[in-house]
């Protein structure tokens, strides 16, 4: 069996499960925040149990329209607050967390080997640590409230072998970009992708997570990398315990529908042009794109690795001119942190805005909407049309250092040709 | 619910996302009917008055990618949408309108054999469509019996009481 089997079937209590099997699953873990919440605590209501299956096991998180931009917004938290009140569930209000799929890990809420669900199509961010997470909507959500099991059908595999060192400012963004851009944005779609490899093996926590983020920008239920080393040391002092890493490999007689294999070594930057997320180029041949907005942040890139990145490249330069440059660090933890590294002073002395941890302008809720007409460059995971505010603005996909070149410049712009100060 | 529908059918391309379904900026709105105006209004902002007579969804490749907010079968579903048949789903979306009652069925080649406005009749336990415009039939996998219960339920919450119920 592959991971994703693996843990299937022991959720399930089987000894073995293969695809297209539909098991009776345990949930370890759900997740629901401010746009998702409250029409599961309404589904949650109706079903008419007084209590949660396990207060242990359900997390709330404010963070989509946060702090809160409107009456109807500050309506939704109250419903979250008082429910998560009421069921003495853990909850992180406005200010406490930030982007959720960055603070279920941060916060211990992910365990190897384990079924996490959360409703929101990002879930599959927790594979990066190998567990098996996936997205849910709203009355799913309210039934795993209810029973805290899930009918799940096992998927097939895509094994995505990478091997090669990246470049100097070229990044885990923009090894997924060029997966989805070869898979398409259906390309995945019902399966599992396991990032697998050298390059995988010698990747930070930061660049898995982005990985993983991406996989449902091509259909796939869950992304997944084995455990190791690494994840050990980000989880240690976070989670209680941690299990036996080796039950989390994959078998060597694993089947997979298909392997596909990439290297990294020669790769360029890339960009996902409006507006679809396969529509993907290498920057050199996206042309000359004039940005109005540099969106640096959301779950797929806000974290200080990220930020560590986009500073290098802002320290002692400034944005553009006509230009508007957004930072928002993905959770309370990446904002102190990049307070004390200094990268806030960096940004702000660049002429950028850094907001409070939130998902911000990423879903065109409120923060740094785009009007008609205008273009923003962004490292978070959709470029669809309307997805940042008109229905005519443009969006472009990059990684943070691609982002932060092109706010300088005033155009998306490779990283690698800007000058040094 | 019904197992057999008959309507008009309003035909979209490949990857209709859930950011036109239902923009993110009508996210906070609760009233489902509220949702529904704005059903797909990115891509035609005539769709919820078309719709209001009782329509049958016709999409292509990947419907419904994007995020997991249920408020966009809701969406559908409120602005009069009987049923989404398309080439494939993407599988929170294909869960969501399952669970809040909208019928969707996968149907490998859908997309070419109806026009909008064609008038097609669905059977869900036939597993059968037919286009009546053009005599075109398709033989579908049905769904699984637990699924077809939570659609005759009206959806999960109204299927979980009644099983929990009976316990
Ligand atoms: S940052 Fe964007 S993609 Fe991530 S959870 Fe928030 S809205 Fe969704």
């Amino acid at each position: 069996m592959n991971i994703t089997e693996k843990i299937l079937a022991k959720a399930s209590g089987k000894k073995s499960v293969s695809p297209g099997e539909i098991v009776d699953a345990n949930v370890d873990m759900v997740m629901v925040h401010d746009l998702t919440g409250p029409l599961a605590v309404e589904a949650f209501k109706k079903i008419g149990i007084p209590k949660v299956w396990d207060n242990q096991k359900v997390v709330v998180i404010l963070d989509h329209q946060v702090p809160a931009e409107s009456v109807k917004a500050a309506e939704l938290h109250k419903t979250m607050r008082q429910f998560a009140k009421d069921q003495n569930l853990t909850f992180y209000d406005v200010g406490r967390g930030g982007i959720c799929h960055q603070v279920m890990p941060e916060k211990g809420h992910v365990t190897p080997g384990t079924i996490i669900l959360g409703a929101d199509s990002h879930t599959c961010t927790y594979g990066a640590f190998g567990a098996f997470a996936t997205g849910i909507g709203s009355t799913e959500a309210a039934a795993v409230f209810a029973t805290g099991k899930i009918w799940l059908k096992v998927p097939s595999a895509i094994k995505v072998n990478v091997a090669g060192q990246f470049q100097k400012y070229v990044t885990p963004k923009d090894l997924v970009l060029a997966i989805i851009g070869k898979l398409s944005v259906d390309g995945a779609i019902y399966k599992s992708a396991e990032f697998t490899g050298p390059t995988i093996k010698n990747m930070s926590i930061a660049g898995r997570m982005t990985l993983c983020n991406m996989a449902v920008e091509m259909g796939a239920k869950n992304g997944i990398i084995e455990p190791d080393e690494a994840t050990r040391r980000f989880l240690e002092g976070r989670v209680s315990s941690l299990p036996d890493f080796q039950a989390l490999k994959s078998d060597a007689d694993a089947v997979y529908e298909r392997t596909v294999e990439f290297d990294v070594s020669g790769m360029e930057p890339q960009v996902a042009c409006p507006s679809s997320v396969d529509n993907v180029k290498p920057v050199s041949e996206v042309g000359d794109v004039p940005v109005e907005q540099a969106f640096i942040g959301s779950c797929t890139n806000g974290r200080i690795e990220d930020l560590r990145l986009a500073a290098e490249i802002l320290k002692g330069k400034r944005v553009k001119e006509g230009v508007r440059a957004l930072v928002i660090p993905a959770s309370q933890e990446v904002y102190k942190q990049a307070l004390n590294e200094g990268l806030i002073e960096i940004f702000s002395d660049a002429g950028a805005i850094v907001c409070g941890s939130a998902c911000g302008p990423c879903l065109g809720g409120h923060i740094g909407l785009l009007a008609a007409d205008e273009v923003c460059v962004s490292t978070s995971n959709r470029n669809f049309i309307g997805r940042m505010g008109s229905t005519k603005a443009s969006v472009y996909l990059a990684s943070p250092a691609t982002v932060a070149a092109s706010a300088v410049t005033g155009k998306i712009t490779n990283p690698a040709t800007l000058e040094a100060p | 619910m019904n197992t057999k529908i008959q309507a008009q059918a309003i035909v979209f391309g490949n990857n209709i996302d859930t950011d036109v379904i239902l923009p993110g900026k009508y996210l906070v709105l609760v009233d489902p009917n509220e949702l529904a105006k704005h059903a797909l209004e990115s891509l035609d902002t005539e769709f919820p008055e078309k719709a209001k007579q009782g329509v049958i969804v016709v999409g292509g490749k990947n419907f419904g990618c994007g995020s997991s907010r249920e408020q966009a079968p809701l969406a559908l579903k409120y602005a009069g949408v009987k049923c989404v048949l398309a080439e494939s789903f993407a599988r929170i979306f294909f869960r969501n309108a399952i669970n809040i009652g909208l019928p969707v069925i996968e149907c490998k080649g859908i997309s070419d054999a109806v026009q909008t406005g064609d008038e097609l009749a669905v059977d869900f336990e036939a597993g059968t469509i037919e286009n009546m415009s053009n005599g075109k039939k398709f033989q579908v996998n049905k769904l699984p019996p637990f699924i077809l219960e939570i659609l005759s339920d009206g959806g999960l919450i109204e299927n979980l009481r009644k099983r929990m119920n009976k316990k």
